[in-house]
């Protein structure tokens, strides 16, 4: 996999991140950095607080301690919970953008695909009926949904189709940084390769910063640069994807690692 | 003392109803004076807030939601002897729902009552503005059932309260661009949303969008009630108020190929009317006062012409 130019700066600097729901559940002590460009990527077994750490990144659970700070477009440096919520939640429409697992949770059902990938322009401050609407139709496309469907209903639409419209909706309006979490955990493994593969061709086209949340290390090989591994609260190891999954150091890893490649 | 003086000094209105409260079985207006007072202080916010909802905490009222008991109360809260009250509904003075809320203060306040928009200093309305302009010694209220923009969207209310606080209001157009898809142009025709103030979305209530650019800086004091929401908001005199809309679709008023059946005007709105058993049909104001006196006037010119005619005639 292609390595992307590392930038000196990083996006996202998280530090001693925790927020916990009991002892050794939720997430702790997570440090890591983020550079433009990059996919990490979260992965451990289930229970292991990826999630929880996920929605501390993506503004919508804070943490109990530690800083989150993400460079802006405009170059500053914020904490995302030091701001104020109006200033958090507009960084967030802008800057960010979360794909839910489930496609129903991320999109609205009742309004077309075209209203669902506009909504976002509009959000921001779009008033042109016509432009909103050519966007719309070229994500459609771009996800491989034939853009004569722009006025058709999510509802109508199969399962791994409202998962890319979900990912057209969200990229619309080229947010910097993206945050998934299981993208394609709720969907059949046959339609799965479908999304990986658009993901995968969208990162590399955009130039995306991701941060995808996966339980799955072969999703995890084929998208992301770099992984972090979570068990029972805490990171346990991190570093590049091909290192970690070839030659792993921990012992949990080690069993993470065997338990997938021996069926 | 009018109902425009009665929000500048609040305690007056107290005095001067005293008298009234000892002859009949109610207070003033039917509304205790506590309850007023509370409301009149929301009202106070709300016109500090032009656009934003105040809750208030409604009282009951002796008819169902439906018939309006949020303009009812705001109504009663704001009433002072001297004021003079016309009721309308579907811009008539006549439907049930007109009469029975017009008979209420009669009994309750003893307050004059009319017909003619320019003669009301308080006009309680449902589903229309009148057609004359008003002016800024006149107070507007509307009976309003859902208060909320966003509620369609967002069934949440502290959601839709956040929405407001931060101004995210793109759900708003993603109404209207679902409109256009659909229809190929803006088809919401009635409680169509304005930017109030440059600041907060507003339902303006049922009222035909045909009403929007009477909002926009109206002389009159224009107030907003929800009785089954407990909500409460305000338009102050001479503040902008702008219809949603998109570049390319901009906001535009229902129009009509007729004129008014009976008086011949080119710009109110109008009702259609089936007239016979045959389904023949006829458009006419829906503001009935101001077709009324369309009518009186036009019947006026023609009799001082024909009087003039006949002395013309005399004199050859
Ligand atoms: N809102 C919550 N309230 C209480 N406990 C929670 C909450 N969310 C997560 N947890 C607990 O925190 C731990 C980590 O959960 P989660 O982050 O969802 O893990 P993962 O995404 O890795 O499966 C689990 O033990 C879970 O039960
Ligand atoms: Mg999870
Ligand atoms: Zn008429």
């Amino acid at each position: 996999m292609k390595m992307p130019v590392v930038e000196t700066q990083p996006l996202l600097t998280v530090n001693n991140v925790q927020k916990l729901y009991a002892i050794n559940r939720g997430c702790q002590d997570v440090n890591f950095s983020l550079y433009p460009g990059e996919v990490l990527g979260i992965v451990g077994e289930s229970g292991s607080g990826k999630s929880t750490l996920l929605n501390c990144l993506s503004g919508q659970a804070a943490p109990n301690s530690g800083d989150i700070i993400y460079h802006t477009r405009a170059g500053e440096d914020l904490n995302i919970y030091d701001i104020n919520e109006a200033k958090r939640r507009l960084l967030m429409r802008s800057e960010f953008g979360i794909v839910k697992q489930h496609p129903r949770d991320g999109l609205r059902m009742r309004v077309s695909a075209g209203a669902n990938i506009g909504e976002r322009l509009m959000a921001v401050g779009d008033r042109h009926y016509g432009h909103i609407r050519d966007v719309a139709s070229n994500w459609l496309e771009q996800v491989e949904i034939d853009a004569e469907r722009v006025d058709h209903l999510p509802s109508e639409f199969s399962g791994g189709m409202q998962q890319r419209l979900q990912i057209a909706r969200v990229l619309a309006t080229h947010p910097r940084l993206v945050l998934m979490d299981e993208p394609t955990g709720g969907l059949d493994v046959s339609v799965q390769a479908k999304i990986l593969d658009l993901i995968r061709t969208l990162v590399a086209d955009l130039n995306l910063s991701v941060i995808m949340v996966t339980h799955d290390l072969a999703v995890a090989r084929l998208l992301c640069h770099r992984l972090i591994v979570m068990q029972k609260s805490r990171v346990v190891e991190s570093g590049l994807t091909d290192q970690i999954l070839d030659d792993p150091q921990h012992a949990y890893t080690q069993l993470l690692v065997s338990s997938v490649l021996t069926p | 003392m009018n109902s425009m003086d009665s929000m500048n000094s609040m305690d007056n209105t107290e005095s001067a109803n005293v008298s009234h409260a000892q002859q009949s079985n109610y207070n003033f207006a039917y509304l205790d004076e506590q309850s007023k007072r509370t409301i009149r202080r929301g009202l106070l916010k709300a016109v500090a807030i032009p656009g934003h909802q105040v809750p208030f905490a409604g009282r009951e009222m002796p008819m169902p939601y439906g018939w309006g008991t949020g303009g009812v109360q705001l109504t009663a809260s704001i009433l002072g002897e001297k004021d003079v009250l016309k009721v309308i509904d579907q811009g008539s003075d006549d439907t049930t729902n007109a009469v029975s809320i017009r008979r209420f203060f009669e009994r309750t306040a003893a307050v004059k009552t009319t017909t003619a928009t320019e003669e009301a200093t308080v006009i309680q309305t449902r589903h229309r503005i009148p057609e004359q302009s008003l002016s800024n010694d006149q107070i507007l209220i509307f009976q309003v059932p859902i208060p909320d923009p966003l509620r369609f969207i967002e069934p949440s209310e502290t959601e839709t309260q956040k929405m407001h606080a931060l101004e995210e209001y793109g759900v708003m157009h993603v109404k209207l661009y679902e409109d256009i898809a659909h229809y190929g142009h803006i088809a919401t025709t009635y409680a169509y949303p304005a930017l109030v103030n440059e600041r907060y979305v507003m339902d303006p209530s049922p009222i035909p969008k045909f009403d929007n650019p009477k909002l926009h800086m109206n002389e009159a004091l224009l107030l907003f009630g929800a009785g089954r929401e407990k909500r409460l908001y305000a338009v102050p005199p001479y503040t902008k108020v702008k219809s949603l809309d998109f570049d390319d679709h901009p906001f535009e008023i229902q129009q009509w190929e007729e004129n008014c059946a009976l008086c011949g005007s080119d710009n109110s709105f109008l009702d259609e009317v089936i007239v016979d058993d045959e389904g023949t049909r006829m458009y006419v104001c829906s503001d009935s006062h101001y077709c009324s006196q369309r009518v009186a006037e036009q019947e006026q010119e023609q009799v001082s012409s024909s009087h003039s005619q006949n002395k013309s005639e005399d004199l050859a």
